[in-house]
């Protein structure tokens, strides 16, 4: 499974369709959308994220992109500043994709980027404010 | 019949180099194959520490009197208030207090600042007396060119702690950390069998004037802390369920680590320290070697819903389960994360047992010992 988030630019004249419900139902892609800011006559933009295997989301983009509505991915990381990590935990809390684990014999927390779907939480959660997001 | 050894002759085996000393873990580990009599024959002294967020901490600081003097009655540290009703160049900075409006700086970052030997501003006002006339200052300090820093904390090393879980369906920021909603996370914070006051629960060898480790330093234990309860129930194994016993601590924090005290700040919560303590236990007799060879297993605490904001008691669990990484509460499993950091709090045990098998760092004989107390008062509103 992939995870990744895009900006969707919609068209004033956009055709109305339901793209959020099709990317469900047609390609059973997960979507998450993140924030909106669509209101009819104007340019719209949302940004979700979508999780599915990577071949479904590059079908997904390419259905997007047939709608007329541009489909950009964000590249981003999370990065944790682990010099500075004191090893509480308090980050490990929030990580349902299981990227920060407390290793319980050395009682340090291990960080596996590769695992993340960036769902921003960890930002806040840790109390020495060690994590940044990277745009590429 | 178990032969009690005084303070006395373990320091004496300390000086000469010959003292057996282990930490907490490894005692804990120990005791799963020898009993408490072969323990107290092998084993002098066991470490204990923690290194968690412990709100209820800050400092005294004499600034040194300016030419024309002042009385200090207002005044900041890097925009943080610190109390200066307290002689006229004495304050207190607590660890809590922030800069408003932003509220991610506080006085633990000033208190970690100035330990790290940065220039903090000091501004204060004062209406001025005969003796003091002036009314205005703004200078830098650091901990060179003030005379006294001393960390002087009510209250650190709870005797247990709760576990947090969050029962609503919205995402809680609290002081234990961010509570996923309903029940998404259990979130606990002691160092376990490694805990202090976890190994000498009945408070027989750790009293007023024990010497410990204290910020990465020596300090001392000034009194029992506040909120201190030695009223809770105990379990089978004879340590308390939930938060009980504290203690008040100072030491001089010109000599401190910023390894060992750390500024933190909780998202919509506000700023707290790390404080690192270890506190050295001599066996005396076979019954604190029993205690001491706890392990997280028979160690409980209770789990508390911080979410509906009326803390209510929702269960049990033990700090193995905890520590392993998922309890069960009413059938459902529940990830768990820690708060407080056992990596540092190892450090710190193998520190002090390392100065005390050197023969660098002497235990003491408490002046006094602590209290029994049963409960806390409640705050009435009575108007
Ligand atoms: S962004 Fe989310 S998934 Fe990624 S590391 Fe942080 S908490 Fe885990
Ligand atoms: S919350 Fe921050 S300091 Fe604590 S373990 Fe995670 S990254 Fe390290």
């Amino acid at each position: 499974m992939t995870s990744k988030r895009f900006v969707l630019t919609f068209p004033p004249e956009s055709t109305g369709e339901p793209i959020t419900y099709n990317l469900i139902k047609r390609f059973d892609i997960m979507v998450n959308i993140v924030k909106a800011d669509v209101s009819p006559g104007k340019i719209g933009r949302l940004v979700m994220e979508m999780t599915a295997p990577a071949k479904v989301l590059k079908e997904g983009m390419a259905y997007i992109r047939q709608q007329n509505v541009e489909c950009e991915p964000i590249e981003k990381k999370i990065h944790c500043n682990e010099e500075l990590c004191i090893h509480c935990g308090a980050c490990s809390a929030v990580c349902f994709a299981g990227a920060l684990k407390m290793n319980r014999q050395t009682a340090e927390l291990v960080f596996e980027p590769e695992k993340c779907v960036i769902c921003e939480l960890c930002l806040k959660s840790c109390p020495l404010n060690l994590f940044s997001i990277d745009i590429d | 019949m178990s032969r009690k050894r005084s303070i006395e002759e373990i320091n004496e085996k300390i000086r000469s180099g010959k003292a057996v000393v282990l930490t907490a873990e490894q005692v804990s580990a120990m005791g799963k194959e020898l009993t408490p009599a072969e323990i107290t024959r092998r084993v002098d002294v066991v470490t204990t520490a923690t290194f968690g967020p412990m709100c209820s901490s800050g400092a005294f600081i004499n600034f040194g009197h300016s030419s024309p003097p002042m009385r200090m009655e207002r005044l900041t540290l890097n925009n943080v208030p610190a109390y200066g009703g307290v002689a006229a160049v004495d304050a207190y900075i607590g660890a809590t207090e922030t800069a408003m409006p932003y509220d991610s700086y506080g006085g633990a970052h000033v208190i970690e600042d100035l330990i790290a030997g940065k220039d903090i501003l000091l501004q204060a006002t004062a209406k001025g007396t005969d003796c003091y006339p002036r009314t205005e200052i703004k200078t830098f300090v650091n901990k060179n060119s003030v005379n006294e820093f001393i960390m002087f904390n009510p209250r650190n090393a709870y005797q247990n702690y709760n576990v947090a879980v969050n029962s609503t369906s919205k995402l809680k920021f609290t002081y234990m950390g961010t509570l996923l909603p309903l029940f998404g996370n259990a979130n606990f914070s002691t160092s376990g069998e490694l805990s202090p006051l976890l190994n000498d629960p009945d408070l027989r060898t750790i009293g007023i004037g024990t010497r410990i480790f204290f910020g990465g330093t020596t300090g001392y234990v000034a009194w029992n802390g506040t909120q201190f309860n030695t009223g809770k129930p105990m379990n089978v194994s004879g340590v308390p369920v939930g938060n009980a016993a504290t203690l008040a601590l100072i030491g001089d924090a010109k000599q401190m680590s910023t390894r060992f005290i750390k500024a933190v700040y909780y998202e919509k919560y506000g700023v707290s320290m790390f404080v690192g303590i270890g506190i050295p236990v001599p066996v005396i007799d076979e019954d604190m070697a029993h205690r001491l060879t706890i392990r997280n297993s028979q160690i409980q605490t209770n789990i508390i819903d911080y979410g509906s904001g009326n803390f209510e008691v929702l269960g049990q669990t033990d700090y193995e389960s905890l520590f392993s990484g998922e309890i069960i509460l009413e059938g459902k499993k529940i990830r768990t994360a820690p708060l407080s950091s056992v990596k540092v709090a190892r450090e710190i045990a193998e520190i002090l047992k390392n100065e005390i098998t050197e023969g660098r760092f002497l235990l003491t004989e408490p002046v006094a010992l602590f209290p029994k107390t049963s409960g806390l008062n409640k705050l009435e509103i009575r108007i």
